[in-house]
């Protein structure tokens, strides 16, 4: 049985939120981000405080990590492998590379996995979705900056000057985390549904470790894969990050262009359809 | 607190027309949650469609709710009270209809969604109430508020995995209860925390409602707070709203209507009846007995369990036996009738019997109960056995409760006798300062 209301005539004038079911593709409210803001920048100090804790080493970690990875990478891929370097020692050169690298890598996996970490807020209390991918930019950013600082003291170290490239550093930066949280957006929404995609991607990014100019120069690449290879957008990011803080590589506008393009879609697409699926995340986390 | 900006009455708050949920379910558990799976279902079927059942959680339900006042939403498990809060709060979507909200919707369907146990007490303030919407200066201002509500002042820089249970959801509710929403949804809080404390949030929600004029939803299972808070009540049923209004009148009515599924069963023809060639049960009732009836069942009322049964056997030595299980299938009791002497070990001549059970009150625990029914032949030869011979509900009680509003836990839910006396005199007692002060 249901109550029959009739209409009223004495409600306020309008409301300040009318809920009814949306269908399609929605825009997006940045106001309502705008609004959240506090939420993203707490989200973000929370997982960063949560990370050393009961750590011994604490926030050392954030050097060493960077550090030892480079260390490997130089063993392995540059005392064994030989791999080249663009003329520069192989340990600096794969810092550099590393430090775009794990800017990338880290916002991607943090980003897929957001949604299944927080399923008891997603399915207890409402805020804008977006916020929780988004929020582990911060935290990336932090790790970035840390490591941005060690790799001034080791281009001293090595009387390494850079060049007005320098200042173009921020935008390869901002693009790189957006094709992360672009690409995460999209997992994260998918791995509400289908868990699969927590098992593929370390697949993947393992894949686009080895795919993009990280342990070695482009010059290594034969000549007439090169177009492939940079189909790859991450490819002319990095290659343009490494120019802006070591000066060597090549930077070749037309590829930069097309990263740039490519990252800026995919950053659209997966915001669209992270919007689009938002609307059964509770039901289905 | 005196004056009263917001209170206007006529006022609308909420208003909800035609809302409806529905969750599809898959048939045939042909649920994926592999995209491989669900890739190679699709390639082998390529043109089937999922076979998928909809249920409605809510059906077409409309209502208004006015400014400042206190709504319990009451219903029975599964009657879609979670589901409006959820669509309410804008946790989930609905799948038609439309609400609208005349204010800042500020929802608490868990005590301490988002704590952090790694986190401290203050750390965790700030994470709770930017996940509930408050901008920073705003907890801000309102920290020593909650601080002093939730009683945790010296704690607040312990991790919260350190606090006792109690000081986790003082802290948690106190977040939620100064995040001054305009409409406050607050489902079931009262089922945790001790009995001070739900004293302490019937009384901060009283105080939202009637002092700030705040318009409060409060979903509970709980009569005695429905009816101690809330000036209105929806009942919803099976997804629909079956009755609104004052709180006094709706909740009485569901005390009365909302017993039990199969508390008199009776069959007119002798085939229909369960049973066999040598038993066939006629009629099952279960009803309360005794004086201040009513009809209502709670938790204090004796009931009389009736058994009419035909025997088709010249002699048989008959008894009944009866197993009465609790809402958590628990077996609460188990009797049959060997101490009546008329009865019991003497022979049934052919003929309709009627057997009674007394079951006194003060016994069964609020909840559903179901009565399994055996009947047996020379004291140990089942002749028939009937698993859901009657179902029905024990209701809550408001006596006898004290302060504590919550769950009572136990199977059985015995009014039993208590002395207490003092046995040393006041100023023999050791002094126990600077020992105690740590547990909270």
């Amino acid at each position: 049985m249901t109550l029959m209301i009739e209409p009223t005539t004495h409600a306020s004038p309008r409301p300040y939120l009318t809920i009814k079911p949306s269908a399609g593709w929605q825009a997006i409210n940045l106001r309502e981000i705008w609004q959240f803001r506090d939420l993203l920048t707490t989200l973000a100090q929370r997982d960063v405080k949560l990370r050393y804790r009961q750590t011994a080493l604490g926030v050392l970690w954030v050097v060493l990590q960077p550090l030892l990875a480079a260390g490997i990478f130089s063993f392995v891929f540059g005392k064994v492998a030989k791999l080249p370097s663009d003329g520069l020692p192989y340990f600096i050169f794969s810092f550099a590379g590393l430090l775009a690298w794990n800017a990338f890598s880290s916002t991607l996996t943090k980003a897929s996995g957001c949604l299944l970490q927080n399923a008891n807020l997603v399915s207890k209390v409402y805020f804008p979705r977006l916020v929780l991918p988004l929020s582990t930019v911060f935290s990336s950013l932090i790790d970035f900056a840390v490591a941005l600082v060690l790799m001034a003291v080791l281009m001293a170290l090595y009387h390494i000057v850079p060049g007005v490239g320098l200042l173009l550093l921020p935008v390869w930066l901002a693009l790189i985390l957006m094709l992360a949280v672009g690409a995460g957006l999209y997992t994260s929404a998918l791995t509400v549904t289908y868990r699969d995609v927590q098992y593929v991607l370390p697949v993947l990014v393992q894949f686009l470790l080895y795919a993009s100019p990280i342990a070695y120069a482009v010059s290594a690449v034969p000549s007439h894969l090169r177009m492939v290879y940079f189909l790859n957008p991450l490819s002319g990011l990095f290659e343009a990050f490494r120019w802006s803080l070591l000066g060597t590589g090549h930077l070749a506008p037309g590829e930069v262009a097309y990263s740039a393009i490519v990252t800026v879609l995919v950053f659209l697409g997966g915001a669209f359809s992270f919007k689009k699926m938002e609307r059964k995340f509770a039901d289905v986390i | 607190m005196s004056s009263n900006p917001h209170k206007a009455s006529g006022d609308i708050a909420v208003s909800v027309r035609g809302v409806s949920k529905s969750y599809s379910i898959a048939h045939n558990s042909v649920k994926h949650t592999m995209v491989g799976e669900a890739i190679m279902h699709r390639l082998k079927n390529p043109f089937a469609r999922e076979e998928h059942e909809t249920f409605w959680a809510l059906k077409d339900v409309s209502f208004d709710i006015l400014r400042g006042d206190v709504v319990g939403i009451i219903g029975r498990n599964g009657a879609g009270k979670s589901t409006l809060l959820k669509i309410l709060s804008r946790i989930t979507e609905p799948t038609a209809g439309q609400i609208d909200l005349y204010g800042r919707v500020g929802s608490l369907l868990e005590v301490g969604t988002g704590f952090h146990p790694e986190l401290t007490g203050r750390e965790n303030v700030y994470l709770n109430g930017a996940i509930l919407g408050m901008r920073r200066p705003e907890i801000t201002r309102h920290f020593d508020a909650i601080v002093a509500f939730a009683e945790v002042e010296k704690f607040l820089d312990t991790p919260v995995k350190r606090y006792s249970s109690g000081m986790y959801v003082r802290l948690a509710f106190a977040v939620a209860a100064h995040l001054n929403p305009e409409i406050l949804v607050v489902d079931e809080v009262l089922a945790v925390g001790d009995a001070p404390f739900q004293k302490k949030c019937l009384g901060k929600m009283h105080d939202v409602a009637e002092k700030e004029g705040r318009t409060v939803l409060f979903v509970s299972h709980n009569m005695t707070a429905v009816q101690s808070l809330c000036n209105k009540a929806i009942w919803l049923q099976n997804g629909a709203v079956l009755e609104q209004g004052a709180a006094d009148s709706v909740v009485p009515r569901y005390f009365n209507v909302g017993i039990g599924k199969m508390t008199d069963r009776c069959w007119d023809n002798m085939n229909d009846c369960p049973g066999n060639d040598k038993i066939r049960v006629q009629r099952m009732s279960v009803r309360p007995h005794g004086v201040n009836s009513g009809g209502v069942v709670t938790v204090h009322s004796p009931l009389v369990l009736e058994f009419d049964y035909w025997n088709f056997q010249p002699e048989a030595y008959l008894n009944l036996s009866l197993q009465v299980y609790n809402k958590n299938g628990i077996n609460v009791f188990n009797t049959f009738p060997t101490h009546e002497a008329d009865w019991y070990g003497k022979p049934f001549p052919r003929g309709l019997y009627r057997s009674r059970c007394y079951i006194p009150g003060d016994l069964l625990n609020d909840g559903t109960h179901r009565v399994e029914l055996f009947v047996i032949e020379n004291q140990g030869t089942l002749l028939f056995h009937l698993e859901d011979a009657l179902v029905f509900d024990v209701e809550d009680s408001m006596e006898y409760r004290g302060a504590w509003h919550g769950e009572w836990a136990g199977a059985s839910r015995p009014h039993l006798k208590w002395h207490t006396e003092m046995v040393t005199p006041s100023e023999q007692t050791p002094s126990q300062s600077g020992l105690s002060m740590l547990t909270a």
